[in-house]
């Protein structure tokens, strides 16, 4: 086993995406998020990369387009209010095929909101972030450990489906330390003969490009993007379930909500009420089989966030009703208690749920 | 099976977040799970500071410490802010240089260090969260030499190796207290 070192989720990406063979970072800064820009400021010029403060979000966006154009494996960072400015290039990624990693250190918002921990962005990241028809490969990491592995993984999966991949954390998430090790099997990476790098006069030109005028063309391009969508649904899916044995009220909660949840489970299981959690690490594509497999014995389902109720949705069509799904949830910064999901946990219980 | 919670409270510059960080250290050399998680933002430029440590023989679920075990007050508005959160049985680290006022609570121990006094007649000025954690380590019988001597060296990066020294006069400075 690799010695562990203990280091903040977001240094934890930075030095993961490095060891993935990211040698392009392009970002602006923001709270809570910066320090995977200052890493790759220190370490990139050191490893013959390429750290490049862009003037503005937007342009960084771009200039991850350009690197992803030429094959490279290239990210970039923010947190809410800069990841919305870069909502036109996520569009453009897509609709051009490009696969590159995007890292959300979840804010409060709406607007620039505050700097402390949310997860209100889960509708943006979830459906695309962008307009037209196209989806993101979003990971929700709640360890630092997982934000290490799961970038090497996004990467990974951008390659293997040409498509953007979201590391969807929060502010805790980015500013905790946790012991983390850095050691990755790191797969080969695939070809890419898509890819603009010059034709040496030995091919064809590749053309990297989202703009389509022929309607009919423009129609397929989307049935095979989608197609491809149904494959990664079909094998990418990943979750975590938690004493999911025998329990009859299950709790929804990813990154942050899902670990205070955990305190919650253990605290209500002591009580002898029987709870478990689902918590998707995917939540796009949602992991809808462990909901479904989970609403024929479970009476109740609570959905915890750290927004208005966003994941409830899919928590809702997984699950089609069979039973009533509720939300235990705090926002704009602030982060549910151990106890008040507690309290979710034994109102449930009280109401039939499971005891 | 045990688990501890502490939580590091005081001004921005008193070296809040690497007291915490040292804890945190040394709970992984002793082959805990340990999480650390900081309060981040304005307030961290000349206000309050804090940071959250879990040490623990089994895995951490929320980072966040609420109802700390340890409460560390290294000023006034921290012991204000956190005393009753404390559980019942707990203890309470107080910086009683700069912190005048006595612990209301009568369910919790108290240590009051002048550590802030301790650290200048010592010159080492900027050790007032070393000589407290010091204390701690005694008081929990847990000053293991061989495993605070590296997590020192953890949290003290090569450049500044001069300080290793130092810090650990705090911490012996605090421990005979």
């Amino acid at each position: 086993m690799a010695e562990k070192v203990l280091m903040k989720g977001n240094e934890a990406i930075a030095e993961a995406a490095i060891k993935a063979g990211c040698l392009h970072y392009f970002g602006y800064p923001i709270t809570p998020q910066t320090e995977i820009a200052a890493y790759m400021a220190k370490r990139m010029p050191k490893i013959g990369g390429v750290f490049l403060q862009a003037e503005s979000e937007i342009a960084a966006i771009n200039m991850v387009y350009g690197v992803a154009s030429t094959g490279h494996r290239v990210m970039t960072s923010s947190s809410s209010p800069g990841v919305s400015l870069k909502g036109e290039g996520l569009s453009y990624l897509a609709g051009s095929d490009l696969p590159a990693l995007i890292v959300n250190v979840q804010r409060g918002g709406p607007g620039l909101g505050g700097i402390q921990p949310s997860q209100s962005d889960y509708f943006q990241a979830t459906r695309g972030g962008g307009h037209g028809d196209y989806h993101m490969i979003v990971l929700a990491p709640a360890s630092v450990q997982e934000m290490a592995d799961l970038t090497v993984k996004g990467f990974e999966l951008a390659d293997q489906y040409r498509m953007t991949s979201m590391i969807l954390a929060d502010g805790t998430m980015g500013q905790m330390m946790e012991p983390v090790s850095l050691e990755f099997d790191i797969k080969p990476q695939p070809a890419k003969p898509w890819a603009t790098t010059g034709t040496n006069m030995e091919r064809e030109h590749n053309i990297i490009n989202s703009l389509s005028l022929v309607p009919e063309e423009l129609e397929q391009l989307n049935f095979a993007r989608y197609d491809r969508y149904k494959v990664i649904e079909e094998n990418e899916t990943m979750y975590e379930e938690y004493k999911m044995e025998d329990a009859e009220i299950c709790i929804a909660a990813f990154g942050i909500a899902a670990r205070v949840s955990k305190n919650a489970i253990n605290e209500a299981r002591k009580k002898g009420i029987k709870v478990g959690l689902i918590r998707p690490i995917t939540l796009w594509p949602f992991p809808k089989a462990p909901f479904e497999k989970a609403a024929k014995t479970v009476k109740q389902f609570i959905s915890v966030e750290l927004s208005m109720g966003q994941m409830i949705e899919d928590v809702k069509l997984a699950t089609a009703c069979q039973a009533p799904v509720t939300l235990c949830n705090r926002v704009g910064g602030m982060i549910p208690s151990p106890d008040m999901v507690l309290a979710a946990i034994e109102e449930a219980a009280k109401n039939g749920g499971a005891n | 099976m045990s688990t501890t919670q502490y939580l590091f409270a005081g001004f921005g510059g008193q070296g809040i977040l690497f007291a915490g960080k040292f804890t945190a250290y040394k709970g992984l050399i002793e082959e805990k799970q340990v999480s650390w998680l900081p309060s981040y933002g304005p307030e961290m430029r000349g206000g309050t500071a804090s940071c959250s440590v879990i040490v623990s023989d089994d895995p951490v679920g929320s980072p966040i410490v609420s109802k700390p075990d340890v409460l560390i007050a290294m000023n006034l508005p921290s012991l204000d802010r956190y005393e009753d959160a404390v559980v019942p049985g707990g203890t309470i680290f107080v910086d009683s240089t700069l912190v005048e006022r006595k612990v209301k609570r009568q369910d919790v121990t108290v240590h009051y260090i002048p550590a802030t006094r301790l650290a200048s007649e010592n010159g080492i000025s900027t050790l007032a969260n070393m000589i407290i954690v010091g204390n701690i380590l005694k008081t929990f019988n847990d000053f293991g030499e061989e495993s605070v001597n590296a997590a020192l060296k953890k949290v003290i990066s090569a450049k500044h190796a001069d300080m290793l020294d130092v810090n650990l006069k705090a911490l012996k400075i605090g421990a005979e207290q």
